[in-house]
């Protein structure tokens, strides 16, 4: 699905980024610095992910940038053979904000995860998606703080037991997806790290779209919240629970397709089995749906026990762009001809003093 | 043009009378408005200011003003004034004391009179003497009745009824021609000191033209004061102040906050990058925002974002990318961003960060002016986080300064912290115009291709200039040269990440010793006899009342030196020596002795620390004490 499919403007989140002189490969996107993360973590599947993907987007590679926070996702832009900028805990939509404001020509990636973005970072998260930014945010949510060793985090279940809540953590966790809806998000979707088609397939429909796009992945921390999405994972399991969004088809799942999304009496989003409602009562998924009550009802599918999750892209719309928009005002206030600092400078009441 | 007559009362000239009432000619007047924060007090000011700078005097101007928009009506905390001092020479102050007052109501009256010296002209609006308004700010009797002004030069005058008499006519309701009354204050002192008239009436109708029965109202209520002048026998004299004899140019009045704005809009036309102001409302910064949110065509980008930290991280991001970053703001803003900052110092990016210094700690005294910022700009971050440190001496020196912040900002590749203050901001001067031919040349050279010298192709964005000990700026969009910069340390030349020992030693110094090497202009002193023993230093908007009391002590027949500082880090290379050929050096700061502590601690020096945090600026009068006790001391 790209964003052209959804009859949007013609204008994509790439337009205005120099194409690529030559063809790629995921090498050219490989850095010379050595990969340190633990052993069997989900970022490794992510960076392999994104770096065969890159080529697909024929961009010329000095026109991207990816820019972290802090955490160990935050490490990737060391990784990526690109501009990059590792910056502070929280800030890098603020940073990336900047930066996509003062360059069109650029493609830029936000690079953050659970904590980053939704505890020290959440603030500048729900403005950027406000604003609608023309930047890409990957959200590394492994429901555990790694970087100082296995803290719960904001998307961590109520009752999590780790080194800073041996009773069991308290606080009520975020849905990154209800929550970016709720920021007035214009593209949301979720992915799994294990699932490299799935999560190309959601990159790629990010890159295309212009505005601020979330991709929420789920991501195994095999050391401090090993297992976390097994039950995404397993095969004959997994089919039971995950609910994979294609825009413009009735959304079902299950082994044999025999579980759907429907709407009950309502109006709310619920499953049943088709066999007892029938296929034409599902829902015809679509991300170009303007009420994002839709697209939050889909993420609501799920609670905590992951009974049912929700993947692919839950919404998709053209809104106007902030980086867009201030680049506009500035050649608004161009068109009246070259700018004159002496005349700025002297004002409209001078006053001459002779020698 | 006179270096010592900014040095007492007027001296008041009587002239032969020529136009039917007995002239009298001063060389400089300080004038207080003061009313509700509601009565339009600044906006007053601010058109007399206008008229003053149109005649051709020299001035200088001091608004003061309450934290709350609308502060209870008519109670002391709501009280708004603004200050004017306008000479024929050249002044350095808006001086300590008016020799006008204009109060628009009891609690004006009662807050300010302490300021005016015995025989100073008082104008009160009596129609705000109400049983109810002396009550309010526990005038037990009415003062304009009971005597207790007699000291002064009394003119009562019923502003507002006689305002809504010559509005009778327009149909405008009476609450909406009352408000007119501080246009009436200003057409009344317009008359008194003979001031050109058109420009305010122009700038009333720009200023209402989408409401040009309003715009009619005030200039008719500024006629009827002007006229209520000219036919009442109660102002039996009129004043001139002649033009002042500046150097040669073109001239206007400029805010601080204004000059900075401009400064930013020069320094991106001048280095030929775009600008990208990244901030968050704050007083008294706002005023730099919405300047440069007027003046996009100049390739200006202004984000206001979310906070403070928000605000300079999009200016960092945009430094990144190749534009001049830049943010602003106040103390409390500071230390918001304090981290992004660091992280400036580390990635070694090009930045701005303006700090509008307020009263503090915490959120303080937000109106009023402090200048205790200086150890947080110098230290406010953790670890070994060296940056330079500006700060300009009056509203029109802002401009000049903002300029040399970021010629060091693009020449080292550091972020430049820009200590302005609430004095600066608000206050305005006249302001010699420059040639923008003329302002220094900010052009940079970005990184083009692979400079490794070990042959091996690579680019290091840490590889640096051996003279400036700069990196280089390669910005993305340059083919060859993609690299990873962040906040971790960074290993000397390549810019890999690094946890070396060594490495880490040698980074922290390379750090300091850029810092301390930024080509800083040598520290000039003024000492017109060449044979004083005492030596003022300031820095910052003490320049003011600092230059006003030398005057005053030379005048006295006293010998002092001055000098004040532009550049806090790194001081000028001669700043040890000049410190050292003084017997005494007094260094007055708005705080309790910042500057004194950096020069305890560098140069081994013992100054005299002579210190004020009212959150108003110093008086001349209080330095000249203070001045003349130091050196009398030494004679002594």
């Amino acid at each position: 699905m790209t964003a052209i499919d959804l009859g949007m403007p013609a204008r994509g989140g790439l337009d205005g980024v120099p194409a690529a002189t030559g063809p790629q490969t995921a090498k050219d996107f490989k850095s010379d610095q050595e990969v340190r993360w633990c052993p069997g973590c989900g970022d490794y599947a992510v960076l392999a992910a994104v770096q065969s993907f890159m080529p697909q987007l024929g961009l010329a590679k000095e026109n991207v940038v990816f820019v972290s926070g802090i955490g160990c996702s935050s490490r990737f832009p060391y990784y990526m053979d690109t501009y990059g900028m590792h910056s502070i805990h929280g800030r890098a939509p603020a940073i990336a904000t900047g930066l996509a404001t003062a360059r069109e020509d650029l493609s830029v990636w936000v690079v953050t995860g659970d904590g980053d973005a939704l505890s020290i970072g959440g603030n500048h998260l729900i403005h950027t998606l406000r604003r609608n930014v023309n930047l890409k945010i990957l959200l590394f949510n492994n429901q555990i703080y790694g970087l100082t060793k296995g803290q719960y985090s904001p998307t961590s279940e109520v009752g999590k037991v780790t080194k800073s809540t041996p009773m069991g953590s308290l606080d009520t966790p975020f849905n990154p997806v209800s929550l970016a809806l709720g920021a007035e998000a214009t593209f949301v979707a979720r992915a799994l790290d294990s699932d490299r088609k799935g999560l190309t397939e959601v990159l790629r429909a990010a890159a295309e779209h212009r505005g601020t796009a979330l991709v929420e992945i789920y991501q195994n921390c095999p050391i401090f919240n090993e297992g976390a999405f097994d039950a995404l994972k397993e095969p004959g399991v997994r089919e039971q629970h995950i609910i994979g969004l294609r825009h413009g088809e009735p959304i079902r799942f299950g082994a044999g397709g025999e579980l759907g999304v429907v709407r009950d009496a309502h109006g709310r989003l619920a499953v049943r089995p088709v066999a007892e409602v029938g296929e034409d009562a599902l829902v015809v998924h679509d991300a170009g749906e303007s009420d994002p009550a839709y697209a939050f009802a889909l993420s609501r599918l799920g609670g905590q026990d992951r009974a049912h999750t929700v993947t692919g892209v839950f919404r998709s719309v053209s809104r106007p762009v902030y980086d867009d928009q201030v680049r506009d005002q500035i050649t608004g206030a161009r068109a009246g001809g070259e700018p004159d600092l002496d005349a700025l400078l002297r004002g409209r009441d001078t006053w001459t003093v002779t020698a | 043009m006179s270096h010592d007559t900014d040095v007492g009362t007027p001296a008041a000239t009587p002239v032969p009378d020529t136009d039917g009432g007995d002239v009298r000619t001063l060389d400089r007047v300080v004038i207080r408005f003061a009313g509700d924060s509601g009565d339009g007090m600044q906006l007053t000011g601010d058109r007399f200011t206008s008229e003053a700078a149109e005649f051709g005097n020299d001035l200088a101007t001091f608004p003061n003003f309450p934290a709350e928009i609308r502060a209870p009506q008519g109670t002391l905390p709501g009280v708004s004034s603004f200050q004017l001092h306008f000479a024929d020479h050249d002044i350095l102050t808006p001086g300590d004391r008016p020799d006008v007052l204009v109060a628009m109501n009891p609690a004006a009256l009662k807050a300010n009179l302490g300021d005016l010296p015995a025989g100073g002209t008082l104008i009160v609006n009596t129609d705000e003497f109400t049983k109810r308004s002396l009550a309010k700010v526990g005038y037990p009797a009415d003062p304009l009745e009971d005597g207790s002004l007699d000291a002064y030069r009394l003119h009562k005058v019923a502003m507002a009824t006689l305002t809504k008499g010559a509005l009778e006519e327009t149909g405008l309701a009476k609450k909406d021609a009352e408000r007119a009354k501080n246009m009436f204050a200003l057409g009344l002192l317009s008359w008194m000191y003979h001031r050109p008239t058109a420009g305010t009436e122009r700038f009333l109708r720009e200023k209402f033209a989408k409401r040009p029965e309003l715009a009619e109202a005030n200039i008719l209520a500024f006629r009827a004061g002007w006229n209520y002048g000219e036919t009442t026998e109660s102002f039996a004299v009129t004043y001139k102040v002649a033009a002042a004899g500046l150097p040669a140019g073109t001239y206007r009045q400029i805010t601080g906050n204004t000059a900075l704005a401009y400064g930013i809009v020069a320094a991106g036309q001048r280095s030929g990058l775009p600008v990208l102001l990244g901030t968050y409302p704050i007083t008294p910064a706002s005023d730099i925002l919405h300047e440069l949110a007027r003046h996009k065509a100049f390739g200006i980008a202004t984000v206001q974002a979310e906070d403070e930290i928000a605000g300079i991280g999009a200016a960092l991001g945009a430094s990144f990318g190749g534009a001049l970053g830049v943010t602003t703001t106040s103390g409390p803003g500071v230390a918001l961003k304090s981290e992004t900052i660091g992280l400036a110092v580390m990635t070694e990016l090009p930045l701005l960060i303006i700090d509008v210094q307020r009263g503090g700690p915490s959120t303080g005294l937000p109106t009023k002016t402090e200048q205790a910022d200086l150890l947080q700009a110098m230290y406010g971050r953790n670890g070994e986080s060296p940056l330079p440190v500006v700060a300009p001496r009056s509203p029109a020196d802002a401009f000049d300064t903002l300029l040399e912040a970021a010629r060091i900002a693009l020449t080292y590749r550091t972020p430049v912290m820009l200590l302005s203050d609430g004095a600066i901001a608000n206050g305005s001067e006249p302001w010699l115009i420059p040639d923008s031919a003329s302002l220094p040349d900010l052009r940079v050279e970005f990184a083009t291709g692979p400079n490794a010298t070990d042959g091996s192709g690579a680019f290091w964005p840490y590889l640096r200039d051996p003279g400036t000990l700069a990196r280089p700026w390669a910005v993305p969009g340059t083919p060859g040269l993609e690299h990873r910069i962040g906040g971790l340390e960074k290993a000397d030349r390549t810019g890999a990440i690094s946890y070396d020992p060594d490495n880490h030693e040698k980074m922290v110094r390379l750090r300091q010793a850029k810092v301390d090497g930024v080509d800083v202009p040598r520290l000039a002193v003024d000492d017109p006899h060449g044979d004083a023993r005492v030596l003022v230093l300031g820095w910052g908007s003490t320049y003011g009342p600092i230059g006003a009391a030398c005057r005053r002590v030379r005048a006295a027949g006293g010998r002092i030196a001055q000098a004040h500082l532009r550049h806090l880090n790194p001081f000028p290379e001669n700043l040890g020596e000049v410190l050292a050929a003084y017997d005494r050096v007094v260094v007055p700061e708005m705080n309790l002795g910042q500057l004194a502590t950096l020069l305890r601690a560098k140069y081994l020096v013992d100054v005299v620390s002579h210190t004020k945090v009212t959150g108003l600026p110093f008086k001349a009068e209080e330095l000249q004490g203070a001045l003349t006790d130091v050196i009398g001391e030494l004679e002594a």
